[in-house]
């Protein structure tokens, strides 16, 4: 063992990794519990998942989910890529409008889902999935901003002159140069935007309106009614989905070219 | 027209330029000016921060000038943009695009510029066969060695057929070997290709090897001006002199009508038309070993270097100081350490200079 170490690393962090999976790891092996009672084990099962493939209210649900996420993540990257690209040479002003873009980092989620809903209702805005979309691109565009910035800060303006010395005009450059170097950062910011938006409960809950439910709002109105196998089994489903997607995000941060 | 009468390849005119804003404003280059003929190997030389850089990125079209104007073959390109010039650049950091292969990297100008496919493709083979580069064609930059890179660059930057190739320190990503090799290379290719090469480096041995003109700057302004024999023997500056090479400055003061009392007391006879304080300059191989007690100045041997193809001493001055003297036969007997020797200056050797 490397003497440097402090003493007691290694149980320290065996502690922090059980405090922090554990859950997980009980919630995903009860999804594969054939028992009703969700937390009373008898044997292994794939039953709860054939369930919520054939349950009619989850599949519109994860369709709305897909549909909000989609749309949500599409317009915040294309907002959070010329954010990126606008903030790239320092201006005045520069530092405070990257502080604002970033700001739904910081802001209580409830503060703005509760603003938001006050806004469109004064405003007459119908609620449901129109609604939804435009509040979850407003959350999303930190989210595809920071992988992208990063991205664009590790491209040199060399790349961009030499395009130019070689006669590509700035649209021609942005093109053939620019674009498809920042090409990871974007599919980056777009994963972790989509993710983010998929997770949503607060915004949705909120805006949703009546009859439409995203999975998470819909995990939460089941989860009243008493906790079954099938919420595991969603749950374990949505989770498996966010963390491939989040490595898939990092994945390609970290791609060289 | 006549080659005489036609304009240089490249004219620079009273161009100045400054970076920052107010009192923090630093001006990079002071009203600068020159000519750079067709088919020359011009080079800019100087420390970092003399304004060689910036006065290329200027002629590439990268920073625009705050006054001044810029021509190439006799067009005024000062107002255009980089992809408006009839120049190639080759970065010190070689800038290849990483996303495209050496091929694709070497057919992106002729591509910009509306070339139909089979004369690119032509174009691409010749220049990658120029540069013995052709069985890397499909590769991509990062699976090259730096100097693989180079050539690539190279090509890259001379399949367009520019007027003028603009090379920013293109050998200082280099090892010492391979960067002789690419020297004497770039030499043959500028002869070969038949085009103006403005060479920017901090190295003053590969300027006077490689150029036609060396231009020697220091604070953002051209000092001298010449071919590298001129520069290296005749030095108007004390800055160019001390720069080029090894040489032994000796201050003193400039005597009416020739001559120059050295800080010791010692007088130098060494034509000049100078007057107030001066130095007077002198190559380590321009001076010669005398008897002691003969010579222009008494020094003592300190400590001598066999060098192959020469001898080169360390000798302590009087009046304080060490002088370098080269002994070109290095067969000839060499004075021992600690004995004193005279020193013989010729005045043609010598150069005096202002302070």
């Amino acid at each position: 063992m490397n003497p440097q170490r402090f003493p007691f690393t290694r149980e320290t962090s065996l502690f922090v990794l059980a405090y922090l999976y554990v859950p997980v790891v009980v919630l995903i092996a009860y999804s594969f519990n054939a028992n009703r009672t969700a937390t009373v084990w008898t044997h292994a099962s794939l039953d709860w998942y054939g369930r919520i493939l054939v349950n009619p209210s989850i599949q519109s649900a994860a369709w709305n989910s897909l549909v909000i996420a989609v749309s949500a993540a599409t317009a915040a990257t294309v907002l959070a890529l010329l954010a990126a690209l606008a903030t790239r040479r320092a201006f005045l002003g520069c530092g405070a409008s990257e502080a604002i873009l970033n700001m739904p980092l910081i802001l209580p989620e409830i503060a703005v889902a509760v603003a938001t809903l006050l806004l469109f209702v004064s405003l007459g805005v119908k609620l449901g999935l129109g609604a939804m979309v435009a509040a979850h691109t407003a959350f999303c565009i930190p989210f595809a901003y920071l992988p992208i910035r990063a991205r664009l800060d590790g491209i040199s303006g060399t790349y961009e002159e030499a395009a130019h010395d070689l006669y590509a005009n700035r649209f021609r450059t942005f093109r053939r140069v620019t674009m498809p170097l920042l090409w990871p950062g974007v599919m980056a910011g777009f994963t972790l935007a989509f993710v983010t938006s998929l997770d949503d409960f607060l915004t949705s809950f909120f805006l949703a309106g009546p009859g439409l439910t995203t999975l998470p709002v819909y995990i939460f109105s089941a989860i009243r009614a008493g906790i079954t196998p099938e919420i595991n089994a969603i749950s374990a489903v949505m989770l498996v989905v966010s963390v491939l997607l989040v490595s898939l995000s990092f994945f390609l941060g970290r791609l060289r070219r | 027209m006549t080659q005489a009468s036609s304009p240089p390849a490249v004219s620079i005119r009273n161009v100045a330029k400054s970076f920052g804003k107010g009192i923090y404003a630093f001006r990079v280059l002071d009203d600068v000016s020159l000519d750079i003929g067709r088919r020359e190997f011009f080079t800019l030389l100087g420390p970092s921060g003399c304004g060689k850089t910036t006065l290329l990125r200027l002629i590439a079209g990268f920073e625009t000038a705050d006054s001044g104007a810029i021509s190439i073959e006799g067009e005024d390109v000062t107002a255009r943009p980089p992809f408006h010039r009839p120049v190639n650049t080759v970065f010190q950091s070689y800038a290849l695009f990483p996303h495209l292969t050496v091929e694709q990297n070497v057919a992106f100008a002729l591509e910009e510029q509306g070339m139909a496919r089979d004369a690119i493709r032509k174009r691409v083979g010749e220049a990658l066969e120029m540069m013995r580069m052709g069985s890397f064609a499909k590769r991509k930059p990062a699976e090259l060695s730096g100097g693989q890179q180079q050539r690539v660059a190279l090509a890259r930057a001379l399949a367009p057929r520019p007027r003028v190739l603009l090379l920013d320190e293109p050998l200082s990503a280099l090892d010492l070997k391979l960067r002789k090799e690419m020297q004497i290379e770039l030499k043959m290719l500028q002869e070969e290709a038949g085009i103006t090469f403005l060479f920017v480096t901090h190295d003053q041995e590969e300027a006077l090897t490689l150029s036609d003109r060396v231009a020697v700057m220091q604070s953002g302004r051209i000092l001298q001006m010449g071919p590298p024999r001129e520069i290296y023997e005749t030095p108007t500056h004390r800055f160019v002199a001390d720069f080029i090479g090894d040489i032994n400055l000796l201050d003193g003061e400039a005597l009416p009508g020739g001559g120059v009392r050295l800080e010791g007391g010692t007088v130098l006879s060494a034509p000049h038309n100078a007057s107030g304080k001066v130095t007077v300059a002198i190559r380590p191989e321009r001076a010669r070993l005398a008897p002691a007690g003969e010579g222009a100045l008494e020094a003592t041997v300190v400590h001598s270097a066999y060098l192959g193809t020469a001898m080169l001493h360390k000798l302590d001055l009087p009046g304080g100081g060490t002088f370098l003297l080269r002994q070109s036969d290095p067969t000839e007997a060499a004075p021992e350490a600690g004995s004193r020797v005279g020193l013989a200056l010729p005045a043609e050797a010598l150069r005096v200079l202002d302070r």
